[in-house]
This record gives C-alpha cells, sequence and structure tokens, in this order.
C-alpha cells in the first residue's frame, strides 16, 4: 500500500510556511551585509535602515582588510583552529583505537572518564588551569598555551565519535595485516588511519567548531593582542570603530565569510557529522 | 595478534598522550576547583577552610547570582518549550518530502555555524534603539519615531539575548528531528491511517512518541547549552550586571578573574557543573518512564 498523494493546497500551505521560516533565518544575515555598505549618513540622517545603501560603500571592506586587525585574527584563527584539529585527530586516534581494539581490563572505565568531560562546562577548569599555565610559563608563549587548552577541551568528542567507529571495522583487517608481518604501529598508521578517514573528518568538524567559535578560553588566557582569535578580534573591532556603522557592519561580515564558504563546500558532510555527533553523545 | 593487542607497553603508548592531556586540562583543575570551593581564598591570602559557607551565599546574600539563575531559566525554557517545537514542527514538513528540501535544511543551518559571538553582534545592532533592524521595521509599519531601547531596558534586554540564543540553534534541533523523523518506518504511519489517523493526529499520537528518545537528546542539548551560555551574552549586552542580563557564566568569570574571589567563585563554577549533570540524569529519566508508560498503553 502507498500513502496517498497530499492535496496540494497543503503542499503550497507548508512551502509558504517554510519559506518564511528560512527568510526568519536570512533577513537579519541580508541586513547585515546591506548595513556594512552604508555610510554613517545614509544610516543616521536619511534613517535608511531597512533599504539598499543609496551609495554602496565598497570601501568598507576595503578598510577592514588593509587597515583593520581582523585578517590577521582570521589568521590567528586559522593557526589556532589547524593546530587543534591536527593534534587531537592524531592523539584521539590513537587513544580510540586502543580503547576500541587492544584488549586491557578498565578501557571501559577510560572512555567513560573521557565521555563525561563532554558534559563539563569548560568555566569549572578555568582558575585551576590558569595557574597552571602561568605557573609552567606556558600561557605566554605565543599560540601554545590556548591550542593545549582547545586539544583538551576538543578531546572527549573526538573520542566518542572514533571509538564507536573503530568498533564497527572488522577484526579479519587486523588479522591479515598482522600475517603480512605489520608491527603493531605499521598496522595502525597503513591500515587503521586510512580507514578512519571519515570519522575523523567527522570528529574535525567538531574540533573546529568548539576551536574557531571560542571566546571564553581566549579571553581567559591570552593577553597580547596579537595572538588573540577572531572572536575577540570583533568584539574589539567593534569598541574601537564604534561610531563607524558601515565599518563595523563590513567587519562582522568578514569574520563570518570564511565559515559560511567553507560551509556551502561542505555543508551535507557539516550537516551530517553534527547530527551524528548529537545523537552519540 | 591477541599478545600483540594486549601489550601492556603498547597500549600506554597509544593512550598516555590523549588522557594525560585530558586529565591535566579539565578533570584535575575540575577537582582544584571544588577544593577551592570549599575555602575562602582571594588567590593571595592564606586559604581559610569555609565548609559550604559559600554554597550557602549563592542562595541567601547574593541578588545578581539568584538573577543569574533566574536569566538561565528563562534560556532553559526559552530553548525547551520554545525553540524545540518550532524545530519539531518545521522538521515535520520537511521530512515529509517538499521540494527543495535539502535547500531549505542548509539555510535553516547556516546561522548555526556562525560564531555566537557574532551572532550576538548581530542582534546588538538588530535591537539598537536608532539604527537597529526592529525599530524600523516598527517605524515602517507606521509607529512614527520608534526608538525603543530593548537591550537596556530591564524588562526586555535578557529576552532579545533569549531570542538570539534561540534563533540561532533552531536549524541544529530541526536537523537532528528531521533525521529522527526520516528514520521512522513508514510502516508507522500506514498502520495509524487504517486506524483512522492521519495529519495533526497521526503527528501527535505515532511521530512524537517513536521520536521520543531523538527529542531527549535535544532536550540535553539545549538545557545544557543553557547552563553554558556565555558567548553570545557578552558580546550582545557586555559583561555587565546593569540591565539585569548577567548568566552564571559571567559572574563566576568576573569573580575567578577580576574580583579575586577564588573560593566563592569556584562554587559557582561547581554548582553549574552540578547543575549539568543533575539536569541530564533528570531528564534522561523522564524520558525513560515515559517510553516505559507508552509501553504499556
Amino acid at each position: 500500500m502507498k500513502i496517498k498523494q497530499k492535496p496540494t493546497h497543503k503542499t503550497i500551505i507548508a512551502i509558504t510556511g517554510l519559506v518564511l521560516f528560512a527568510m526568519v533565518q536570512l533577513y537579519p544575515l541580508y541586513w547585515l551585509v546591506m548595513f556594512s555598505l552604508k555610510s554613517n549618513a545614509d544610516i543616521l540622517m536619511s534613517d535608511n535602515i531597512l533599504g539598499w545603501p543609496a551609495v554602496f560603500q565598497w570601501q568598507n571592506y576595503a578598510t577592514v582588510l588593509s587597515r583593520s586587525t581582523i585578517p590577521r585574527y582570521l589568521l590567528n584563527s586559522a593557526i589556532y583552529t589547524g593546530a587543534t584539529v591536527f593534534i587531537v585527530g592524531i592523539l584521539t586516534a590513537m587513544a580510540s583505537y586502543a580503547v576500541a581494539r587492544m584488549k586491557w581490563k578498565i578501557s571501559g572505565i577510560v572512555l567513560m572518564v573521557f565521555v563525561v568531560g563532554i558534559m563539563i562546562p569548560p568555566h569549572a577548569a578555568l582558575l585551576p588551569l590558569f595557574q597552571v599555565l602561568e605557573a609552567t610559563h606556558l600561557r605566554n608563549v605565543p599560540y601554545v598555551g590556548l591550542t593545549v587548552v582547545y586539544v583538551a577541551f576538543a578531546i572527549p568528542m573526538s573520542m566518542m565519535i572514533l571509538t564507536s567507529f573503530f568498533k564497527a571495522i572488522p577484526r579479519e583487517l587486523e588479522e591479515a595485516a598482522l600475517i603480512d608481518g605489520c608491527g603493531i604501529f605499521g598496522l595502525f598508521w597503513r591500515i587503521m588511519m586510512p580507514l578512519i578517514m571519515p570519522a575523523l573528518a567527522t570528529a574535525s568538524i567538531f574540533t573546529v567548531m568548539g576551536a574557531w567559535n571560542d571566546l571564553l578560553m581566549v579571553q581567559t588566557f591570552v593577553d597580547v593582542n596579537s595572538y588573540k582569535t577572531i572572536t575577540v578580534g570583533v568584539l574589539d573591532f567593534v569598541g574601537v570603530h564604534s561610531r563607524k556603522l558601515g565599518l563595523i557592519g563590513a567587519g562582522l561580515v568578514t569574520a563570518t565569510v570564511p565559515v559560511i564558504l567553507i560551509y556551502m563546500l561542505f555543508s551535507e558532510k557539516i550537516q551530517q557529522s553534527l547530527l551524528e555527533g548529537a545523537i552519540k553523545g | 595478534m591477541d599478545r600483540l593487542l594486549s601489550n601492556k607497553w603498547t597500549i600506554a603508548a597509544f593512550v598516555a598522550p590523549a588522557l594525560l592531556i585530558f586529565l591535566g586540562v579539565v578533570i584535575v583543575p575540575l577537582f582544584i576547583t571544588g577544593y577551592y570551593s570549599l575555602f575562602d581564598y582571594n588567590g593571595l591570602s592564606k586559604m581559610e577552610f569555609a565548609g559550604v559557607e559559600n554554597y550557602k551565599r549563592l542562595f541567601t546574600n547574593d541578588p545578581l547570582f539568584l538573577q543569574s539563575l533566574k536569566n538561565m531559566s528563562i534560556l532553559i525554557f526559552g530553548s525547551v518549550f520554545v525553540q524545540i517545537p518550532i524545530a519539531f514542527l518545521i522538521a515535520n514538513k520537511l521530512a515529509k518530502g517538499v521540494p527543495g528540501e535539502k535547500a531549505f535544511r542548509t539555510i535553516y543551518f547556516i546561522p548555526v555555524v556562525i560564531a555566537a559571538t557574532i551572532i550576538g553582534k548581530l542582534f546588538y545592532y538588530i535591537f539598537s534603539a536608532d539604527v537597529g533592524m526592529v525599530n524600523a521595521l516598527v517605524r515602517a509599519l507606521g509607529v512614527p519615531d520608534f526608538h525603543f531601547n530593548w537591550l537596556t531596558n530591564p524588562g526586555t534586554a535578557f529576552l532579545c539575548v533569549a531570542f538570539a540564543a534561540i534563533w540561532q540553534y533552531i536549524g541544529y534541533h530541526m536537523l537532528i528531528l528531521y533525521a529522527g523523523i526520516k528514520s521512522i518506518s513508514t510502516d508507522y504511519f500506514e498502520a495509524a491511517m487504517i486506524d483512522g489517523a492521519t495529519g495533526a493526529k497521526a503527528t501527535w499520537h505515532v511521530t512524537v512518541p517513536l521520536l521520543a528518545p531523538v527529542i531527549k537528546v535535544c532536550v540535553v542539548l539545549a538545557a545544557v547549552g543553557s547552563v553554558k551560555t556565555y558567548d553570545i551574552v557578552v558580546s550582545m549586552v557586555g559583561s555587565g550586571t546593569h540591565s539585569g542580563t548577567q548568566v552564571p557564566a559571567i559572574l563566576l568569570w568576573r569573580n575567578l578573574f577580576k574580583g579575586r574571589l577564588v573560593g566563592y567563585g569556584s562554587a559557582q563554577a561547581f554548582f553549574l557543573v552540578s547543575v549539568c549533570l543533575i539536569m541530564s540524569y533528570l531528564i534522561n529519566r523522564m524520558f525513560k518512564k515515559s517510553e516505559e508508560n507508552a509501553s504499556m498503553s
């Protein structure tokens, strides 16, 4: 038996609702782009807040790109995020392989310790962590201190995703590799690492979101402006230019564009990954 | 092969790096915070044991903290009872198959990938009195000279923050629920149709009960996310306490790093951890009960 096709007028109502909601989600972003192309006079004197710019002020973007700290902050964010993804990927691939495939008594407990970490609000570790990083002088080593923090907080989610993936790989693969004379490290690097790439991509999307979007950690641990990230960068930028409205808009848009571009390229993979992580968590 | 996979040194070499960093940066500091919370301590002075005094003070002598708990409750309530139902309605329409299904999904998800800090600044301007989108829309609809200051009025400021937070993550819950609905076998809907249940009736009696485990995931995410909320508030209304927009995460940060109230701030932090753990335990239990009831009837 097939379900009968619904009457078309119902479908039309449904689509209208979905389009309206799409506008609710998109209009603020569209409004920001228009805002970023206006001059102060346009916004304040002629009260043109909703419409198109009277004259498109592309130089707002030129100023952001050539004479603001936003590009530097974006680069910093990319460095922190890249380093974190790389380190977390290797560390958790190894650890989750040991937890999922090797034979030891407390592997279940160790996994549980990792997974509980997902629930814990990071605020609860901040002050002691600050003291440790200060005492070891790691906090003010460019890029290093904050990267260590990002790595640690990304470990639980990555562990969980990779462990469940490893558990699904058939034993025969390992046996064949060992008969061929692979050692355990060779087996891991040459056989397992290529196999878990899809899961590693999924886990990395969480790592990227955590590191790229973080505000709390960078505010807490980094004093030197030139090593801060885009989130703090945006707040500073708005503070400094609070009277140049269009310029602020351009700063906000510039800070967002890289993320939107990457999302547009990998939207299916990103949606699917964040879904998988949520369900498993 | 078993011998190779049970060699203690190999296991240690594989697990130790991740485990040590995680323990050192997350778990050990967590316990130190718990330890500090039992002392009267400003980070420099001698630590004086205070027992549960810091925790008592949370509820008896700190109106700012109580206000922040109220704001946190607004976020929890809004995300569970506004955000998730809206997300469900949309997911339900979308999962039944409409033209452009994938495009809608992709669009709804866009705000999720943008940093909450940026969303906060965006909504700061959207609610701004003079250049804001909301006031301009109201003026365009025929109320002249409407310049209401949403973000400095104590009655509306935090509601605007909650609105932005809810707006940003509807797409995330929508996606989770959408995937859940998609995975329900059509057999159930066919059986329901034979019993005469279609449309809203089928949604309520078939989709919602079968979706309970997925709804539970959303509720836990929304509740725990609300407790952790920090970025969007700092970015949208600052970390000040005027206008009554503070959330617990902001207060404890100020106490720890600006106010030198290490013992007290640690108690606030530890309290938040407990709230997260207790809430997810309770939500899991509630859903377990309702699942048992559903299977009995």
